[in-house]
């Protein structure tokens, strides 16, 4: 689905199905993170132990396919969790970890798997249940980003942590919704500290908020009077081809912003075509069985800030 | 943030749901299993020369078994979409609700996988089936003294 996506082309590593050659949906997943990270190794010419610190993340339960894939690895961990905006908050961990000196290079991950996520968020894959329009689809795939202290092309200038926003909101159905107030306060928090606007960014994109939750953020800043001049986008609108693929309102899952952010973003600032990118990846931090219990669905949003250190 | 400004975005972009669709689509597919199942019924009756009862419950193993295969075809689930309740009400429903918790949990392996988890859909469904079968037939029998 994600190679047939508009990302396709742009992706390092592509299995063929859903499986990719493992038994399980758990190792299928496990295998797209190490394949992530073998890339991310080779491309920076590095060895596993040549970075300090790994922090990564994921939506299984004790963050299984994290932590099962870095017992290979022996090196130190962070293992976080923060559902779907795990892609940004282990980017400005990163950050954290070496801007105070704590390491020389640090490594972010993140990974999603449709099957493993369906399975423990929503119904059996193949449970035949209609979904509604405003459902989202969890892209199947793993990222990796290797953080260093010395200079290259690209910095991760500015990180913002975002507050957990609850409004009541209950409708499972519709994570964009849920997720957009999140987003929204978190990319104003990060306005008002950096004394920033839209003007000073090339692109603000949101991490999963997908067909529905975008028009709502847009909807958000248009009544505060906030004009997003075109600027405004989002990574579950990015992976896959809306028009034709059966993947609802869009994508959605750990492995949306971190590979729309690898495969699209990256790539168009080394080519000077953005300066400055505000990525704010978007979380819904439900539990099936308080929602069960009828409690409302908390989100959270974290933004970092990626900018071009040579323009 | 307003609540008030925020339930207002939502409810202006949420998609339209495509009701009358949806009604026609329950309607052909549920109407067609119907129509399948009585010819089906008819068939086992002249074919095999079974009587009524026998082949209602052979016709239902049918759709059973056939919603069991396509579920583990992968095909229900889209079938499923596109149909929504004419698919999701008749026995084919019921089968699928059993065989794709049992797939689900084929990696955990039969008793901690398969056996625990097949009705973990379904268990609803019987629970309250004979809880309901139970009540009405004791409401039943106190009424016919």
């Amino acid at each position: 689905m994600e190679k047939q996506g508009l990302l396709g082309g742009q992706l390092d590593v592509v299995f063929d199905e859903i499986y990719c050659g493992e038994k399980t949906y758990e190792m299928a997943e496990r295998r797209l993170l190490s394949a992530a990270v073998d890339v991310m190794l080779k491309k920076g010419n590095l060895k596993a132990s040549d970075v300090d610190c790994y922090v990564g993340s994921d939506l299984i339960n004790q963050l299984g396919t994290a932590h099962y894939f870095m017992k290979h690895m022996e090196q130190s961990f962070f293992g976080v969790y923060a559902a779907c905006s795990a892609s940004t908050v282990s980017s400005a961990l990163c950050g954290i970890l070496i801007e105070g000196g704590f390491a020389q290079k640090a490594c972010a991950f993140a990974s999603s798997h449709n099957a493993t996520a369906e399975r423990q968020f929503r119904y059996p894959n193949e449970y035949g249940i209609q979904k509604p329009d405003t459902t989202t689809f969890t892209v199947t795939g793993a990222g990796a980003i290797c953080f260093s202290n010395q200079k290259s092309k690209i910095r991760l200038a500015s990180a913002t942590i975002g507050k957990v926003i609850d409004f009541g909101f209950k409708n499972v159905n519709d994570m964009g919704s849920a997720m957009a107030p999140a987003a929204f306060d978190t990319i104003m928090t990060h306005f008002k500290n950096t004394d920033t606007s839209f003007d000073d960014y090339d692109l603000v994109i949101t991490g999963d908020l997908s067909k529905v939750g975008h028009s709502v953020l847009f909807d958000l800043f248009r009544s505060k009077g906030i004009e997003t001049d075109a600027k405004l986008s989002d990574c579950g609108l990015l992976v896959y081809n809306l028009n034709e693929q059966p993947v609802f309102s869009g994508g959605s899952g750990c492995a949306c912003s971190m590979i729309a952010t690898i495969a699209s973003i990256f790539p168009k600032m080394i080519k000077g075509e953005f300066k400055r990118v505000l990525v704010a990846a978007t979380g819904a931090l439900l539990s099936p069985v308080m929602v069960q219990q009828k409690d409302s669905i908390p989100c959270i949003s974290h933004c970092v800030v990626y900018e071009r250190t040579d323009l | 943030m307003d609540i008030n400004q925020i339930e207002h975005a939502i409810k202006q972009h949420a998609p339209s749901k495509a009701k009358g669709v949806n009604l026609v689509m329950a309607f052909v597919w549920g109407g067609g299993i119907g129509l399948a199942g009585q010819l089906i019924l008819e068939g086992y009756m002249s074919l095999f020369n079974l009587s009524f009862q026998q082949a209602a419950a052979c016709t239902s193993m049918t759709f059973i078994a056939f919603a069991s295969l396509l579920t583990g075809l992968g095909a229900y689930d889209w079938l499923a979409q596109h149909a929504g309740a004419g698919l999701f009400i008749p026995i084919t429903g019921f089968s699928n609700a059993l065989t794709s918790c049992a797939l689900e949990a084929k990696s955990e392996g039969l008793i901690y996988g398969i056996g625990s988890n097949m009705f973990k859909l379904a268990g609803s469904v019987l629970t309250y089936g004979i809880v309901t079968a139970y009540v009405l037939g004791i409401i039943r029998m106190v009424i016919g003294l």
